[in-house]
């Protein structure tokens, strides 16, 4: 219990350190690195409480693909640092006012809610049922039976959003001569051979 | 010292300020805008997961995988438009978008 203690800390303390440099660092690539880390240590604390399958998918899906994305966008784009950085004394106080009213708020918020009376019975898919299932597969067995039709327009969220990805930056570029297959097939013989009655003695055109 | 439900309250509360105050403190980069609502997310997702086993129920993990699918379509079509405003603008400073007058 004290180990699993320890490590909530640490995991804790790296997730809060890496949030406060993501938003602080002066290059956004160092940015793109800490945030994650910030996901590695979430998947840390979530391991540490037994949500396995959500901790896996958090490192593939955010490190795998989400950080990797934002590290190549960073990277592509040619951004004038210096210029962006101009106004961050100036925002300073007016975001430090609103993020210390925030944490505030929500800190009173922890430290005085309840759970109401009665509540194992308004529970929607109680986890003590008395079988011994592991994680993946007792999220499995709600995910496609109960939460078929939000799981599948979570599917169509994605598919919405990778075509809009590929129409938004997709290009077409006037100086690349491309092949237009469509129309090589579309030509008849009409409009490509000609027949030609050449006078002796003179040329054909 | 059991880690509790308040612990990791208290961990996505500062996680989400900490996303929140990048968003004032970054009002030029989009680019850590994005990254900064990417940390709020997170911030909900640890609170979703939190409820869910501290109260022993399952939902709270299933809402915790939609909104970790909400982020990446966020990320990507963010990303996607933020390609294309370089493209057309040569800069991502986003404090002089203004066009639309919105």
């Amino acid at each position: 219990m004290i180990v699993q203690a320890i490590m909530f800390y640490v995991f804790a303390a790296l997730a809060v350190a890496s949030g406060v440099l993501v938003v602080s660092s002066r290059n956004p690539v160092h940015s793109v690195l800490f945030l994650i880390a910030a996901f590695f240590n979430a998947a840390g604390l979530f391991v540490l409480i037994g949500v396995e399958f959500l901790a896996m998918i958090l490192v593939i899906v955010y490190v795998g693909a989400v950080a990797v994305l934002f590290l190549f966008v960073v990277m592509m784009l040619d951004i004038d640092l210096a210029g962006l950085r101009s106004g961050f004394v100036r925002y300073l106080p007016v975001g430090a006012l609103v993020g210390f009213i925030l944490l505030a708020e929500l800190i009173l918020v922890i430290g005085s809610w309840v759970v109401v009376p009665g509540m194992p019975k308004l529970l929607a898919a109680s986890t003590a049922s008395g079988v011994a299932l592991t994680n993946t597969r007792a999220l499995g067995d709600i995910l496609y039976t109960r939460y078929l039709f939000a799981f599948q327009a979570a599917g169509l969220i994605l598919l919405v959003a990778m075509i809009g990805a590929i129409v938004l930056t997709l290009r077409r570029r006037a100086d690349v001569r491309r092949q237009s297959i469509s129309a090589q097939l579309a030509r008849t013989r009409a409009q490509t051979v000609e027949v030609v009655k050449v006078p002796i003695g003179s040329g054909s055109r | 010292m059991l880690i509790g439900l308040a612990h990791y309250l208290t961990v996505a509360a500062i996680l989400f300020t900490l996303g929140i105050f990048g968003i004032f403190l970054n009002r030029k980069n989009v680019i850590i805008m994005l990254m900064s609502i990417e940390l709020m997310l997170l911030a909900v997702s640890i609170n979703f997961v939190a409820f869910s086993v501290f109260l022993g129920d399952l939902v709270g993990q299933a809402f915790a995988m939609f909104v970790l699918t909400v982020a990446a379509a966020e990320a990507a079509i963010g990303l996607a438009i933020l390609v294309v405003y370089f493209r057309n603008r040569g800069t991502i400073a986003v404090e002089d978008i203004n066009m639309m007058k919105g």
